[in-house]
């Protein structure tokens, strides 16, 4: 939850770095922020929604889900999880004391090699983007690895692998992505960027035979299936929500998981398309786009199946419903903008200029935004035991729906107009400021909605009518705990005697018994068919993992400044390591 | 010379004026007409399955009273089926048509009469070369790119400091400048006229202020500025314009600008051998006018901040001279 609640405070402040950078493009030549403070805020915008919201609040809504989705009482490695989310945490502040002390990095949230090296961006900057980077990977591995674990060997029992909630099978596949993705961005900005800059290595130096362009093929390795990471939880959500207000099963489930898996695949091999316009072969950069188009296939899939839900389903048309429609809307144009990115000669003319930046707010924000808020409305009950103001929730989706067009639809005109990206100002004579004005009208009504939101978050917390356990009706585990769940979620485990649990013969349905409740003690099941196997204690909360956290901070900070912190950081974080892992007492468990 | 400085579809990829942003525009527009087609299909669908079931909500789910009948199933499984198969063909033909498009632009550069030029990125300008077999017919000038028209040109492309990217969309895609690596590309323009460039690769601070003009004029016309360009600075002729070379040359502006025909001999600024017939001034930035030249040499940290030109400390009675002098650099 904490996750949640700081991922959002992170949301806000990215908006409001949005806010201003629409702001100061609103009318050519606008003294408001100079280039450098644009520069800064452009790059601290990307990297806050990449690293510091989009992907945690991913991970926070996971680990919050999953647990009640597969009927368990907790995460597996809930220690792991609070050293996550504290360097999750630090990473962040990192950030934002970097941007409020002048130190602001300012060579994009994609710091290409050689502009961010220690030639063109002498000082702390671009170090401090390094490190927040090192911070957040941590972070994000910390989730993946636990909420991995937690969807392959704690399900309830009889949850075999074909009857796991669409959203576990989401956040298994994003963990999966995560595992192999993050570790190459730490390669590109801790040991390329970061060696480069505190110790004179030469990794992306020409002049001593080092490559510039290397380092974008390893940003990029990581930097497209990153978008799936966040994009490929949203598409779970918008299963869960569909089948719960379609009053009916998702359709062509197998599918739909295949879909999924296939969607992570083909994302480790299409980055190149980020970088057509660096000049490779023509037989390579062929293969990158039919890679890409792929994608077109996997993503048609999972809509067709909806629609196909929808069709046959009886649609509860309340807020979560109005998003996950918005989303199908907003999401479709972005991936169609998005097959016409992948052709090379499109690419050519529209890369880096506004065209992308449309496409892929089209994409982030409709494709996963929407369907997190969505998911929100969704879940609130379950979050606080209380109902959403339905009629405040619709106003706040129209409000956002429209306001979004209206910020990102006139970017596409800009690209024809010939407007490139990450530029601070512009001249009257270029005819782009009608476009530019009717993103930044477009961006304060985004504002307006956000403010709708969370008036109405704050308000329906408050007084909203109490819910129960499932005001919804809906078949899966979570609706089974109490709203909102006790600490250990469910006192009695519920068995899955189908797909949909909640929704099958109460007759049938079956829980748990035999569970201590005076510790924490979960079920381990087997992988493939749910069956349960033996008990299993998880330890409690201890002060080591923050300890763990700060003592790793002191090493990757003071590296920043002085590269000895590299040694000394390691030998503290391996005492936190050794107080956290600390040999205890056996737990005795009874057969 | 008449400055028409900046007309609405001089920068733009949907006024192409060369085979390669024509092949290029055609494709973008066969893709949005089919897809906005495919768009309107999936919303239609969408909007259609709301409308057949939406009958109130508080209703039993449906898993719990009835299942949709294996024929209803079945149904749905062809139509998701179908409509599977439709977007892998249309995929498959979207990506031949690609590539066919990629094939075609590289097809246009194998042509006898072709031209070459080196562009080098720099923090925050452009400098051209044109390149020859004669060393004494090698022609180094700045910001301003003159091609004949109807004639293929290939661009050389490299950087001295970070990555940028060249485009001038009216006649091509982008193609990124990067230190120590060529790319290539070959443009052509079909028609004469000004057509803007941009930097497209964030370079740092002035990104926003790296523009550069192409000017596509007929071959007679532009073997004309050809050779005017390749001739050095005139020497100034009344005592008014010696004044300002002089201020010129005893500055600290030789450090980093030539005027070939005189000792001002840098390499790390544009050449201003031929100052004065060029459009604009500072990458673009600015009509080339004595006020703006003036207000540029007083103060270029002011108009473009960060920007690598040093503010030189000039005496108040050579500021005239010289800046007539600059303009008579034509």
């Amino acid at each position: 939850m904490r996750y949640i609640v700081t991922a959002f405070l992170f949301l806000l402040a990215g908006g409001v770095e949005a806010l201003l950078m629409r702001l100061q493009l609103s009318f050519p030549n606008n003294p408001m922020l100079g280039p450098d403070k644009y520069n800064q805020i452009f790059t601290v915008h990307g990297s806050n929604m990449m690293f510091l919201f989009a992907v945690p609040v991913m991970e926070g809504m996971g680990v919050w889900l999953v647990p009640l989705m597969l009927g368990t009482r907790n995460v597996a490695f809930p220690r792991l999880n609070a050293f996550g989310y504290w360097m999750y945490l630090i990473g962040g502040l990192l950030l934002y004391v970097g941007l409020f002390t002048n130190t602001g990095p300012d060579a994009g949230w994609f710091a290409y090699t050689p502009l961010s090296g220690p030639q063109f961006s002498p000082g702390k900057r671009v170090d401090i983007w390094a490190q927040m980077i090192t911070f957040t990977e941590i972070s994000a591995m910390c989730v993946a690895t636990e909420l991995a674990v937690t969807i392959l060997k704690m399900r309830a029992p009889g949850m075999s692998l074909n009857r796991i909630p669409m959203y576990c099978w989401a956040m298994l596949v994003q963990s999966a992505m995560v595992l192999f993705a993050m570790p190459a961005v730490m390669v590109a900005s801790n040991v390329f960027l970061l060696t480069d800059r505190t110790i004179g290595t030469h990794f992306s130096n020409p002049a001593e035979g080092g490559d510039p362009l290397l380092y974008q093929h390893i940003f990029w390795f990581f930097g497209h299936p990153e978008v799936y990471i966040i994009f490929i939880p949203a598409l779970g959500m918008v299963s869960a929500i569909v089948a719960a207000h379609s009053r009916r099963s998702i359709f062509g489930y197998p599918a739909m998981v295949l879909s999924l898996v296939a969607t992570a695949f083909i994302g480790f091999g299409l980055w190149v398309h980020h970088m057509f316009a660096t000049g490779l072969p023509q037989i390579g950069e062929a293969y990158f786009t039919a890679a890409s188009m792929m994608i077109g296939i996997t993503s048609g899939v999972q809509i067709f199946c909806w629609i196909a839900t929808l069709w046959t389903g009886r649609v509860r048309l309340n807020t979560a419903m109005h998003f996950v429609l918005g989303f199908i809307f907003i999401f479709v144009m972005g991936g169609l903008t998005g097959i016409m990115l992948a052709a090379i000669p499109i690419d050519l003319q529209v890369h880096d200029t506004y065209f992308v930046v449309a496409h892929f707010h089209y994409v982030l924000i409709g494709g996963a935004l929407f369907p997190l808020f969505g998911g929100f409305h969704h879940w609130f009950p379950k979050f606080t035991g209380r109902m959403i103001n339905e009629r405040l929730g619709k106003v706040s989706f129209w409000v956002l729906f429209l306001g979004f067009n209206l910020t990102f639809f006139p970017m596409h005109l800009l690209r024809l107009k010939g407007m490139p990206r990450r530029v601070y100002t512009y001249s009257p004579e270029m005819h782009w400021t009608a476009a530019n004005g009717m993103a930044t009208a477009g961006a304060l009504i985004i504002l307006i909605g956000g403010i709708l939101f969370i008036v109405n978050v704050i308000s329906s917390r408050r007084s909203g009518p109490i819910a129960g356990a499932n005001p919804w009706d809906a078949g899966s585990l979570e609706w089974a705990a109490d709203s909102p769940p006790a600490p250990y979620n469910f006192a009695f485990l519920p068995g899955a005697v189908s797909r949909y649990p909640l929704w099958s013969d109460p007759a049938d349905r079956v829980v748990v018994t035999g569970m201590r409740n005076d510790r924490r003690e979960i079920l381990v099941t087997e992988t493939v068919s749910g069956e349960p196997r033996f008990r299993h204690v998880l330890p409690g909360s201890r002060i080591w993992p923050l300890l763990t956290a700060l003592l790793a901070t002191a090493g990757l900070v003071g590296s920043i400044f002085y590269f000895q912190w590299y040694y000394i950081g390691a030998v503290l974080t391996a005492i936190g390591l050794i107080g956290w892992f600390w040999p205890k007492e056996p737990v005795e468990i009874e057969p | 010379m008449s400055v028409p400085f900046i007309a609405a579809l001089q920068q733009s990829a949907i006024a192409p004026v060369g085979p390669q942003a024509g092949r290029i525009a055609f494709l973008f527009w066969s893709f949005l007409i089919l897809l906005t087609c495919v768009f309107l299909l999936t919303i239609g669908f969408t909007l259609w399955a709301l409308s057949r079931h939406h009958r109130g909500i508080e209703q039993e789910p449906l898993e719990r009273t009835h299942r949709p009948s294996a024929a209803t199933d079945a149904r749905m499984t062809r139509a998701i089926g179908a409509a599977t198969v439709v977007t892998v063909l249309i995929l498959f033909g979207l990506l031949i048509a690609s590539v066919v498009t990629g094939e075609q632009l590289a097809g246009l550069r194998y042509a006898s009469n072709a031209m070459a030029v080196e562009i080098t990125g720099n923090q925050w300008w452009w400098e051209i070369r044109y390149l020859s077999d004669n060393t004494r017919r090698i022609l180094r000038t700045a910001n301003e790119l003159h091609i004949p028209v109807g004639r293929p040109v290939m661009i050389r492309g490299t950087s001295h400091d970070v990555i940028h990217s060249f485009w001038a969309p009216n006649l091509h895609g982008k193609r990124d400048l990067i230190p120590s690596r060529i790319t290539t590309e070959w443009i052509e323009a079909d028609q004469p006229g000004q057509y803007r460039g941009q930097c497209a690769e964030f370079c740092g601070l002035q990104h926003a202020h790296m523009a550069l003009w192409v000017i596509a004029e007929p071959q007679e016309k532009f073997d004309a500025w050809f050779e005017a360009q390749l001739q050095p600075a005139a020497p100034p002729e009344d005592a008014h314009l010696q004044a300002g070379e002089q201020a010129f040359l005893s500055s600290s502006c030789v450090l980093c600008h030539t005027i070939r025909g005189t000792d001002a001999a840098g390499q790390v600024a544009p050449d201003l051998t031929h100052l004065a017939s060029r459009l604009t001034i500072a990458a673009g930035t600015l009509p080339n006018n004595k006020g703006n030249l003036g207000g540029w040499i007083a103060d270029p940290q002011t108009i473009k901040p960060g920007n690598h030109m040093a503010t030189v400390a000039l005496k108040s009675e050579d500021v005239q001279p010289l800046l007539d002098y600059l303009e008579s650099l034509h």
